[in-house]
């Protein structure tokens, strides 16, 4: 697996090129991007900074992966995620799975996608008319999230 | 001494991102951290007070009130998250 934190921008054809090299059991690879949007609970957002806790961050990436690995069928999981100050159009977040079939791919990328949301500690800083303002967390992540639980 | 993290709007509203601190003997837990902590001032216990939203990790994995703090520890404080 591979996980990066980092201030760059991210291509995906490059990520996507470099996960599947040489594994010719790949018939199936999804894959997600999160960008800035230019408005945010109705104001305009000029710019955000994504802050992060370096090691813990990573670490939980990680261990969402190994959860999705062992759920799913799947060969090899990628996310990038960038901190730093970022522009509306810019990408923020880029999850990349392989697998034999799409619907294990598919599953296991919103899995990651809707637990890194409510779990990997990244804060964001939004710059809009008013000011400077940390974004709140959302309940309806904590939903996406929730639908993941297995039920016992 | 533990290291005791501070991210986002805490680290604002407390005016620190880093700080190491003896741990003092009465503290065994981390509601016992907590409550150190509160006791600094009114700035702290605003923002680390009961109700806020806030999580902790202790040595970089999700903590509760009840998880032990020791010697050498690192302990983060920060609000929920909003990556992705």
């Amino acid at each position: 697996m591979t996980v990066r934190v980092q201030t760059e921008d991210f291509d995906i054809s490059a990520e996507i090129a470099a996960l599947r090299r040489d594994n010719p059991k790949v018939g199936a690879i999804a894959s997600f991007i999160g960008v800035v949007r230019d408005i945010n609970d109705g104001d305009a957002v000029a710019e955000m900074t994504l802050e992060h806790y370096p090691g813990m961050t990573e670490k939980s990436i990680e261990g969402i992966i190994t959860q999705a690995r062992g759920r799913w069928n799947i060969f090899d999981a990628l996310v990038v995620h960038r901190v730093g100050t970022l522009k509306p159009l810019d990408q923020i977040v880029l999850v990349i799975v392989t697998g034999g079939h799409r619907g294990d791919a598919f599953a296991a990328c919103e899995f990651v996608m809707d637990y890194l949301k409510t779990r990997a500690p990244f804060w964001k800083k939004e710059k809009t008319g008013a000011g400077a303002r940390w974004v709140d967390a959302r309940e309806s992540d904590d939903i996406a999230a929730e639908r993941w639980r297995i039920k016992g | 001494m533990i290291t005791v993290l501070y991210f986002a709007r805490l680290r604002e509203a407390l005016g620190t991102g880093s700080e190491q601190i003896a741990l003092p003997p009465a503290v065994r837990d981390l509601e016992g951290l907590r409550a150190f902590l509160i006791a600094r001032g009114e700035a702290w216990a605003e923002a680390l007070g009961p109700g806020r939203p806030v999580r902790v990790a202790v040595n970089q994995d999700m903590a509760a009130d009840d998880t032990p703090i020791v010697e050498g520890d690192e302990v983060a404080f920060f609000p929920p998250v909003t990556g992705g």
